[in-house]
């Protein structure tokens, strides 16, 4: 596959995660604060991201197994989430995240162990779709190509 | 921007969130501040050469080196922008804390906070900070640190020589500030 076809699979990929809502407006903020001395930024975010977020849905799984579940804590571990999938852009953990925190002030175990389920299924999803996208970045890169600035007029 | 040498702006940015912190420092190089990152108000008012039990300094004054001190007096911040939400010691707490001190008090301080809480937002600014940034922190919110920077800076150069600390002479400043903030508070 040349160069060409490969930015334009790149940029069709990348629209549908917007269209799909995966991503928000806040991903293409991110991509701005990249350039060529710091090329790297978004995927160090990102990774981030990732680290922190399967922290917190370990710390998550933990506090709601518990017999006597507190729901200060879990309310603060989802409190967390909900900002940096945010400052990520990933809208959908986020929406996912905001349902959670109604259901902790409720004090609903049932609701939010469902909520989880939610959360990790989004957050799965988005981490799956995010690292295609690198890939499909580091082909290009890697066949001399550079990466296409996605201009989105949402 | 005049003839005095440029030495870029220091900025001191707080967050207990590895993954906040490495946006903001992003976010404040990119708008080429020279950045400093701690991750905790007590290691903000370290790194600022304030220590909290002032009095048991006094008393034990070989628990703190006095290079160090010295070392931080030399550091000069320009802007602190701290995080709301942090355990321990509060976004808020440390803005109370710095407007105390009178080393510390005329360093324009910022907050952060992912949750839009009116009351919180006001008290924040009445209790000195000169804005609040909703987070996810934009570029366009960066950027509306420069005028906060300047005014610092301009009072340097007026008050040249001395540096902040021991100090008594900012009156004239605090009424500038205080209109500042009225104008700010007009535009609102």
């Amino acid at each position: 596959m040349e160069v060409g076809q490969m930015q334009r699979r790149l940029v069709d990929y990348t629209k549908s995660l917007f269209m799909e809502g995966f991503l928000d407006s806040q991903f293409l903020q991110l991509q701005q604060l990249q350039d060529e001395n710091n090329p790297d930024f978004v995927v160090e975010v990102v990774s981030l991201f990732f680290e922190d977020s399967e922290k917190l849905l370990n710390e998550l799984t933990r506090a709601l197994d518990q017999t006597n579940v507190e729901f200060k804590k879990v309310d603060a571990h989802v409190h967390q989430l909900k900002g940096s999938s945010s400052s990520i852009g990933a809208q959908r953990v986020k929406n996912a995240c905001i349902a959670f925190r109604n259901f902790c002030e409720e004090q609903n175990t049932e609701a939010c162990m469902r909520c989880l389920q939610q959360v990790k299924q989004e957050y799965y999803l988005v981490k799956n779709k995010l690292e295609t996208m690198f890939r499909l970045e580091q082909q290009i890169v890697a066949a001399g190509g550079s990466i296409p600035i996605i201009e989105m007029s949402s | 921007m005049g003839t005095v040498a440029e030495t870029p702006f220091h900025v001191l940015a707080v967050d207990d969130s590895q993954f906040d912190r490495k946006l903001i420092e992003r976010l404040l190089k990119i708008s080429s501040y020279q950045v400093t990152v701690v991750d905790s108000g007590s290691k903000a008012l370290e790194f600022l050469g304030l220590y909290e039990e002032d009095e048991q300094r006094n008393l034990n004054p070989a628990s703190v080196s006095p290079d160090e001190h010295i070392h931080r007096q030399d550091v000069e911040v320009n802007l602190i922008i701290t995080d709301y939400c942090m355990p321990g010691m509060t976004g808020y707490d440390l803005l109370r804390k710095i407007k105390e001190s009178e080393s510390l008090k005329d360093i324009p301080v910022v907050i952060m906070s992912s949750e839009n809480v009116p009351s919180r937002i006001n008290r924040c600014l009445e209790d000195g900070a000169e804005d609040f940034f909703l987070k996810p922190v934009q570029l366009s919110d960066v950027k509306k640190l420069k005028p906060h920077l300047l005014k610092g800076r301009s009072k340097e150069t007026e008050f040249n020589g001395n540096k902040r600390k021991g100090i008594e002479n900012f009156d004239s400043s605090h009424d500038r500030t205080r209109y500042r903030y009225n104008a700010i508070d007009t535009d609102l």
